[in-house]
């Protein structure tokens, strides 16, 4: 016996699902999946499609659901595009092989060797360096050298550093690993353990809080959040150090992208990527998040200028890929949270 | 004839889709990076995470039963604002709670400023609210109404006759509730205390702000930072096995008694409080309330203030929140519709089979967030691929995908998730329809659905709106499956505070948390409506 008011709902449950199904599938559209937020990726897209008349629909999620994603979704995936807003990953997406090699002469007279997977799976599109910050009231520009230096004893409990769990610190000790081996660069990490002033906290912005309110002395972070705290308060007792400029040079990571393995609008896909690294484009990178251009032609944000030129690590990304694993190993080994 | 009884079978298998893509990796042999772990972090993780969950469990117990208690059976200044306003902390996600008590009491925060401005010293003495209590008092404060929902429910339905009761048998009123009414209310509370133990255990957000590292946080660790989907599995199937021996354990706890409680007294007669005790009680909630609701949302105002001119866009905003409660509307009613056609199965065929069917079907809120969204969306987009190869195969039709980029996938994910979470008060409430309710109701010439909507709804009902609510205010604040299935354009609120705090910018995630509370305010408002308090 089925009452008439079950029987009414079974049918009305399903008709209401149906309802939902959707798929527009429009030739003049690229399909992007975003780990860059938002706010940091649409103003591109939208000088894009002003300019070529093709549409860019995007989703935005962290990278490892993304990745994810785009594996279950094999051949069946909307996306045509991934971009991520660390090397790692992308890394890992080639790695996995769900990114389709890209052969185009834009791509590379835009972007720096370094900057780029040798086998054009992926691009870096914007720079995203990671340097010393250090309280001016309690630190001369010259006792800091180097990264490795700050495993010094001198820095005793004046240290503060975000989690290890981030990609950008992750991404860093892979590269130091690249240059000075395992053994090495844990002796190094297990000294900024032991100078930390506090545990480590949990982002790039609470580290330079840290820092000006005196709780440590200097900290590692990305440059683009010193710019946004200190265009808050441009009073805060802090400034940047660019680190190892008599050696291997600052750590670099890159938000990039590349060519999904089953893109649908393959074409559109490398027309907006090699867009997203043309002048227009890394201008407005340099502009809404005060990140570096990768196109060595474009000039940073002038804010971001007036912390000066420096020299950049110019090994290949590709590294920090590949030595991830180990570095979050040995981060765990050497203690680092 | 369709029988309600493979209902709770086939909600165990969904729920065990995920799980099993999740096991099936784990008989691969042992990873390296699996005895990398077992020689690093492994057991601190596991005391970490045990300290944590023990640890909220008695916050959340110690708070939830005493506020229920006192706005179920006593009468003080204000009981009829706090008891509704009590549940006002459910709507502010955890990790936004986090936040704000940080930002707040910790070194660089306003609190330690002005003390170490005002003393003139490092405050060396101060405790750090990073540590594991914080995390545990953040999460006590952002859980609590759990238990105190559930607990009250109990309180209301019964805690003052056998209050009365007890003490006509010569219990004193403290002997009576611990003799008496809190044996009685066991299933309730017991239920509200899986509830905050699952969501502890697949909490990420909260864990993140404070790098507090739990099971959760290394599975993340393993699978995203180390690209080892195969480490993560395992540590994720030792946590599935943790959670089942709870829920097996809890099962045999539970089914040792009996509860026939028929129905509501029409009007509970309170106890007066008098003199101090009067305010002791009336302090103790507003203490509660402030730091648990008022003090962050203050905070998040002010924030949300001075981001307004940037960030305000109405036509936006106003779409988020549409589809916000869209979302939440939908999956409150798809879960509850679910779990009630599982809960009768289960009152017709109370055979155990079916009993582990039911407990299985709501493991899936103990899994972290972004496993289980994976994990749902893999079997179900290799299905819809399966299907569309069938449709081309069989009828040369070009389907393309059925079912991704469709709400259906995301109702499907909210199913397998929050089961639980409207498991336990309609299960609850289904203990006080007791056979004796339906054979009086059948002597009168009452059967099937007559019956249900005449008796059995009434009696139900408290538990129904408790569990719609929960399931609506959850829907609302849950990231992950959102992110991940929301189809193209669907954003909702919680993925806008997803955007601003995922590059760290919490001020900018005020506006749209603030938003979300106000939106969560709207199923408690209702729900405040339906039950009478």
């Amino acid at each position: 016996m089925v009452s008439p008011n079950l029987s009414r709902f079974l049918i009305v449950v399903p008709l209401l699902f149906s309802l939902f199904i959707i798929h527009p599938v429009h030739a003049n559209e690229v399909v992007v999946y975003s780990a860059r937020i938002e706010q940091l990726i649409k103003p591109m897209f939208d000088a894009f499609t002003q300019e070529t008349g093709i549409k860019v629909k995007y989703t935005t999620d962290n990278e490892g659901a993304l990745l994810a994603r785009l594996e279950a979704e094999g051949k069946n995936t909307p996306a045509d595009m991934l971009i991520t807003a660390d090397v790692g990953n992308l890394w890992a997406a080639a790695q996995k092989g769900l990114l389709k090699p890209v052969k185009s002469e834009a791509l590379e007279g835009n972007i720096p060797a370094y900057l780029r997977d040798p086998d054009n799976a992926w691009f870096g599109l914007s720079i995203r360096a990671r340097t010393l910050v250090y309280n001016t009231k309690k630190v001369k520009p010259e006792e800091l050298s180097t990264y490795e230096n700050l495993a010094d004893p001198k820095w005793k409990k004046r240290l503060c550093l975000r989690t290890s769990k981030k990609v950008y610190n992750q991404s860093l000790v892979a590269m130091m690993i690249a240059e000075h081996g395992v053994a090495e660069t844990e002796k190094i990490v297990k000294g900024w353990v032991a100078n930390l002033a506090t545990d480590p906290l949990s982002d790039d912005t609470r580290a330079l809080e840290f820092v000006a309110a005196g709780k440590c002395d200097v900290t590692l972070v990305n440059t683009y959040y010193f710019g946004r705290l200190m265009k808050q308060d441009p009073n805060l007792p802090l400034a940047i150090f660019w680190p190892n400029q008599d050696s291997s040079g600052v750590h670099v990571n890159i938000s990039g992208a590349g060519v999904t393995r089953y893109a649908r609008n393959e074409q559109a896909a490398i027309k907006l990527l090699e867009f997203l690294s043309s002048a227009k484009a890394q201008n407005l990178f340099a502009d809404v998040n005060m990140e570096y251009p990768v196109n060595p032609k474009i000039a940073a944000d002038p804010f971001v200028a007036t912390w000066g030129d420096f020299k950049q690590n110019s090994m290949n990304l590709v590294k920090a890929g590949e030595l991830q694993t180990t570095a979050v190993k040995l981060m765990d080994r050497a203690g680092y949270r | 004839m369709i029988s309600w009884r493979w209902i709770p079978f086939v909600a165990a298998a969904l729920v065990l889709a995920p799980v099993g893509v999740i096991f099936s990796s784990v008989l691969a042999p042992a990873s390296e990076i699996w005895q990398h772990l077992v020689e690093t972090t492994l057991i601190s993780l596991l005391l970490n995470t045990f300290w944590l969950v023990l640890g909220v469990i008695v916050g959340t117990a110690l708070l939830g039963i005493s506020l229920a208690w006192f706005t179920a059976v006593y009468e003080f200044p204000g009981r009829r604002f706090f008891s509704w306003a009590l549940l006002l902390p459910m709507a502010i996600p955890a990790y936004v709670t986090a936040f704000v008590v940080l930002g707040l009491f910790d070194f660089t925060g306003p609190i330690q400023t002005t003390l170490r401005a005002w003393l003139d010293s490092d405050l060396s003495w101060f405790p750090d609210i990073r540590g594991r209590m914080g995390v545990i008092i953040v999460m006590t404060l952002a859980f609590y109404p759990y238990v105190y929902l559930l607990a009250r429910n109990a309180f209301l339905s019964q805690g003052k006759r056998s209050l009365e009761v007890a003490q006509s048998l010569g219990f004193s009123r403290k002997q009576g509730f611990f003799k008496v009414v809190l044996p009685m209310a066991r299933p309730w509370i017991a239920g509200g205390i899986m509830l905050v133990s699952m969501e502890t255990l697949a909490d990420f957000g909260t864990v993140a702000v404070f790098n507090y590292n739990t099971f959760t946080t290394a599975i993340y660790k393993a699978w995203f930072s180390m690209f080892s989907l195969h480490a993560a599995s395992q540590l994720a199937s030792l946590l599935i096995i943790i959670v089942f021996i709870v829920i097996v354990l809890e099962q045999q706890f539970r089914s040792r008694m009996r509860y026939a409680e028929a129905k509501r007294s029409a009007r509970v007669q309170r106890i007066q409080l008098a003199g101090w005790h009067n305010w002791v009680v009336t302090g103790f909630v507003i203490s509660v309330l402030f730091f648990a609701f008022f003090l962050p949302v203050a905070q998040l105002c002010y924030w949300a203030l001075q981001s307004f001119v940037q960030d305000y866009d109405v036509g936006r905003y106003l779409e988020f929140l549409w589809h916000s409660l869209t979302l939440s509307g939908l999956a409150a009613l798809l879960i509850c519709l679910v779990v009630i056609a599982m809960v009768y199965a289960l009152r017709r065929y109370p055979d155990s089979a079916t009993r582990y069917a039911v407990r299985t079907a709501t493991i899936g809120y103990a899994l972290p967030g972004t496993v289980l969204a994976i994990g749902v969306y893999v079997p179900l987009v290799w299905l819809d691929g399966q299907l569309s190869e069938l449709a081309l195969h069989w009828f040369q039709i070009e389907t393309g995908p059925l079912i991704q980029g469709t709400l259906a996938i995301m109702l499907i994910a909210y199913l397998i998730r929050f089961m639980a979470v409207s498991h336990y008060p309609i299960d609850s409430a289904m203990q006080r329809v007791t056979h004796s309710v339906d054979e009086a109701a059948m002597s009168l010439g009452v059967h099937g659905w007559a019956m249900i909507r005449t008796v059995h709804i009434p009696i139900l009902k408290p538990g129904i709106f408790t569990a719609a609510t929960l399931v609506f205010v959850d829907v609302m604040k849950e990231m992950p499956i959102t992110l991940m299935t929301r189809p193209f354009g669907w954003d909702t609120l919680a993925v806008r505070i997803y955007e601003m705090t995922s590059e760290g910018q919490w001020e900018q995630a005020a506006l749209p948390a603030v938003t979300l509370i106000l939106a969560g305010l709207i199923p408690i408002y209702l729900f405040m409506r339906q039950t009478e308090i």
